[in-house]
């Protein structure tokens, strides 16, 4: 989708929140100087064309306890990676699941898994699944674990544009 | 290293108020009305939760999630093995660019982890090879082939 210079402003305007008011598509409006229809029926098609994917609360996982957050990451044989990444990403303790370009020979994984729990033994033994699930397919293994957040902001757009 | 809440910051109603509202609103007029009833919250109230919840920083946004690829974009996670005396520095020199949109330390040789979110998918080399000539480090890409989508949220 091609977003114009009016769709353009309502991101660029809400890129830091969503007003927190009981309208808060008619407040976008009143900052944008548009009617509250437009701001809702240009969001709705953002929405539904995917742009937006979703207008929620993203939770900080580590003030709410899941204070280990571990990058799990696999080195599956080629033919049996998507099999096993559809798998591994139905886990209910695996919040993404990805299949990536390895980058030889720094880095032998091409499957991604962020692994979040309560504790380090918690998330190892998360990580024991899933290892258990890819067998023999799987050649190496490793485990990166956030120590800090350096920066979350989400996608911003460029001014103007 | 980031601050934890003490379980007692949040009580019932707060946990449901986030596990509610990590699935997303509607876009309608008046998208809190539902939610206040279920939770027996004036819409007054509810958004003063949202708003304290913001603040105490058990959330760290409420807002609309852009997919970059649906406007003719990109996203890439990235890596770079930064020495650990050059560290803050890199970090700021990476984080200055807009098109950063999380960055993460993990204990690794590759020791930087962030995701590039592009609105032209050229955007995604063309950063990267600034931060290479600003840092003089190697950024490693990794963009997704293919993403195992499930619905996971964090149980508050």
């Amino acid at each position: 989708m091609n977003i114009d210079a009016t769709d353009r402003r309502i991101l660029q305007a809400t890129a830091g929140g969503l007003p927190l008011t009981p309208h808060p598509f008619a407040e976008i409006a009143r900052w944008l100087d548009l009617t509250e229809a437009e701001v809702m029926d240009r969001m709705a098609r953002m929405q539904a064309a995917g742009v937006i994917r979703r207008i929620a609360l993203a939770p900080n996982h580590y003030a709410l306890g899941m204070v280990a957050n571990g990058m799990s990451v696999w080195d599956v044989a080629d033919d049996r990676a998507a099999g096993l990444g559809a798998q591994v990403g139905a886990l209910p303790f695996v919040s993404h699941c990805y299949l990536r370009p390895r980058s030889l020979p720094d880095w032998p994984y091409n499957l991604f898994a962020m692994i979040h729990g309560t504790s380090r033994p918690e998330v190892e033994t998360k990580r024991g699944q899933i290892a258990r699930l890819l067998g023999p397919a799987c050649r190496a293994q490793d485990i990166l674990y956030s120590t800090r957040i350096l920066k979350k902001t989400g996608m911003r757009l460029a001014e103007g544009g | 290293m980031r601050r934890q809440l003490p379980p007692e910051a949040l009580d019932a109603t707060d946990r449901k108020l986030l596990n509610h509202l990590q699935d997303g609103i509607e876009i309608t007029a008046a998208p809190f009305t539902a939610l206040a009833r279920e939770t027996g919250l004036t819409e007054a109230a509810l958004l003063d939760r949202i708003a304290r919840l913001r603040e105490i920083g058990a959330i760290t946004r409420f807002g609309p999630f852009l997919d970059a690829a649906a406007m003719g974009g990109a996203f890439c996670l990235c890596a770079m093995a930064v020495p650990e005396d050059r560290f803050e520095e890199v970090m700021t020199l990476v984080n200055a660019h807009a098109e950063v949109a999380h960055n993460y330390e993990r204990q690794h040789r590759l020791n930087m982890w962030f995701v590039l979110a592009c609105e032209r998918a050229e955007g995604i080399a063309s950063t990267a090879a600034d931060i290479e000539a600003e840092t003089g480090l190697t950024v490693h890409l990794f963009p997704k082939v293919q993403e195992f989508f499930i619905g996971f949220r964090v149980e508050a």
